[in-house]
């Protein structure tokens, strides 16, 4: 990539780690010094190797385990959690109809992974879009943007969802898109704020005076110094989004039965609150877990992009 | 400091005007009323009939006229689902969903300004790290889901508190505990990180080679610099609360302003549809002004700009 080398001439950019420097052996380096300081974050490192265990398992766990997931065994009706006599499927337990709870709860976290996952990436890409016009271009275009995000951001996310998938059928790719469509208006925000400033300062000031074009400011120069704000705010979107989905299955707004959820398997088992907790109890659990991994995991990027709390990762200060 | 609010003001006017005309024409999106309200053996003649007696026979621009019209005369029209004046209806909503968010919002404020600022005071300490890990899990915490074990926990097992309702004291303990987690764990964080940027300042390492007390320096030094953002964040979390604290509305069978929305969605209700929204959109309006004032009366800077 000859055409990035001269734009590290242009100017002596304070880039964050992680987002590295322009040769790949910088940027290995960078990213090397950003996973290091993971050793001293160890709630962040579990986090991260729980996120990647529950990842790999809502990629294998549909085909691996929809059987499982269906196959009713009328013998274990509300078999309760922590008995392995029907074997190791059914430690957590079975629902009403003698479903092996872990089963389902695997084969649930592809729906409730991916509606989260897409949505965070449909509006993060729109958005950074979206933010960095509004930002880089002041005009009109600009004004405009805002007060679309101004719109959105007053309209209630639970009634924007409850009548968009109660005019369109309330499938996986609608909740994706009402939940993106909402959560739209941050991103802008985020990204607008952060190049406003960004603008202002001397390396893209110079780039401007060298004649570099639009694209090549924004792409080239200025994204490279919003990313890891905008990659912190959507590790913890994510984790929001996931519990607003959760939340509209949960009301019956969301993902219909026989599809499940998370948070549809919550809204089932409380029908048998008071004889098997259970049935509720761990989907909600798993919900929490993964959204807590991602709060933490976003926490831990935070700090270690932080040139200002970066060194107590560093060198182990917060161990004590 | 005048124009500055009124500037703000305008901009959320703006805003105000736009959702009231979005809800408007999305709810007529979900379908005909006719299809609910009367049963399936209905004629078509009945059908005309109903839906001459509720307007809705006429073309969707002259009915946002008459809706116009009635709203200069706080006419809102008449619910589908309880026969009676839709603004009665949904102010009588808001009212139990604006006394809950009173009740939260002070157990929210204390709990979260109290924790964030003694965690902000030594950093990475035992208490910093114990206060984040726990308000980063009630961050986490799907409500729908801790309000079920709160309700298996206290009112099946222990038998301590109802169930649902909302008759005695012992009626909201639930609801508003639940109601407060997500937010005060958010709150906790950002009154940490404000904090720690106001420790840092010269005027506390003055007041603490002073020997000034801990708490002096926390509470009276620090925490007025400390607390822009945090009212920031704070409002944010009363608007989510006025916007409906669905979750906690339904579990806890409260008549409250999100239940009632997503009832009256469900049943075609738009008089209730939309006269919620623009109560809602009205309280938030107000709910800004208030923080832009308490704004300029923290920061002289903005009170003088």
């Amino acid at each position: 990539m000859p055409s990035l080398t001269r734009a590290s001439g242009i100017a002596e950019m304070p880039r964050p780690p992680g987002s590295g420097s322009d040769r790949p052996a910088h940027r290995l380096a960078g990213l090397r010094a950003l996973l290091a300081t993971l050793r001293h974050d160890r709630f962040a490192l579990v986090s991260l190797i729980f996120l990647v265990c529950v990842l790999v398992l809502s990629l294998i766990g549909p085909t691996w385990l929809s059987d499982e997931a269906r196959a009713m065994n009328l013998r274990a009706r509300n078999a309760p959690p922590f008995s392995l006599d029907d074997g190791w499927l059914f430690v957590l337990g079975a629902d009403a109809l003698g479903r092996s709870l872990l089963a389902r709860i695997i084969v649930a976290s592809q729906n409730t992974i991916v509606i989260a996952a897409f949505a965070v990436l449909l509006s993060l890409l729109a958005g950074s879009v979206l933010g960095l016009i509004a930002g880089f271009r002041d005009g009109w275009a600009g004004a405009l943007l805002l007060r679309f995000a101004d719109a959105v951001m007053s309209f209630p996310t639970m009634l924007l969802a409850v009548i968009f998938l109660y005019v369109v059928e309330p499938g996986i790719q609608n909740v994706i898109l009402v939940l993106a469509i909402s959560r739209l208006p941050i991103y802008i925000r985020t990204v607008r704020a952060q190049v406003l400033e960004i603008k202002q300062r001397l390396f893209v000031q110079a780039a401007i005076a060298t004649g570099a074009g639009t694209g090549r400011i924004l792409f080239h120069h200025i994204t490279p110094m919003i990313l890891p704000t905008v990659l912190n705010l959507a590790a913890l979107e994510m984790a929001f989004v996931m519990l607003v989905e959760s939340g509209l299955s949960f009301l019956g707004i969301g993902i219909q039965s026989p599809e499940i959820t998370w948070g549809l398997m919550v809204a089932d088992g409380r029908n048998y609150l008071g004889s098997a907790w259970w049935l509720s109890f761990w989907p909600g659990l798993a919900i929490m877990l993964v959204a807590l991994s991602l709060n933490l995991l976003a926490n831990w990027l935070r700090v270690a992009v932080d040139p200002a709390e970066r060194w107590r990762l560093e060198t182990g200060a917060g161990e004590e | 400091m005048g124009r500055y609010i009124a500037g703000r003001s305008a901009q959320s006017l703006v805003s105000l005007v736009v959702l009231v005309v979005l809800v408007f024409f999305m709810a007529r999106l979900t379908g005909s009323p006719a299809e609910l309200y009367l049963p399936p053996s209905a004629t078509a003649e009945q059908v005309a009939q109903f839906n001459a007696l509720h307007g809705f026979d006429d073309p969707t621009h002259l009915q946002f006229a008459r809706f116009l019209a009635g709203l200069l005369r706080f006419d809102l029209g008449e619910s589908l689902q309880y026969a009676r004046p839709a603004l009665d209806v949904v102010l009588g909503a808001f009212h139990t969903t604006l006394s809950l968010a009173a009740v939260a919002m002070p157990v929210i404020l204390v709990l979260s300004v109290v924790t964030g600022s003694l965690a902000a005071w030594r950093p990475g300490g035992i208490f910093d790290r114990i206060a984040s890990l726990i308000s980063l899990i009630s961050a986490s915490t799907p409500n729908f889901w801790i309000a079920i074990v709160g309700v298996l926990v206290f009112a099946v097992f222990l038998r301590w508190l109802p169930t649902s309702g909302t008759g005695t004291p012992a009626h909201w303990v639930l609801p508003v505990l639940v109601l407060a987690l997500r937010p005060t764990g958010v709150l906790t964080q950002v009154v940490r990180t404000s904090m720690l940027e106001a420790l840092s300042s010269a005027y506390v390492k003055t007041a603490r080679a002073k020997g000034v007390k801990r708490s002096t320096i926390i509470f009276v030094h620090a925490l007025r610099n400390a607390l822009l953002p945090v009212i920031t964040v704070a409002s944010d979390q009363v608007a989510g609360i006025l916007n409906g604290a669905v979750i906690v509305e339904v579990v806890f069978g409260f008549p409250g302003i999100g239940k009632l929305m997503i009832d009256s969605v469900m049943l075609r209700d738009f008089a209730v549809i939309q006269a919620a929204v623009l109560v809602i959109a009205l309280a938030i309006f107000t709910l800004n002004i208030i923080v832009d004032i308490a704004y300029a009366l923290i920061d002289p800077r903005i009170r003088h700009s």
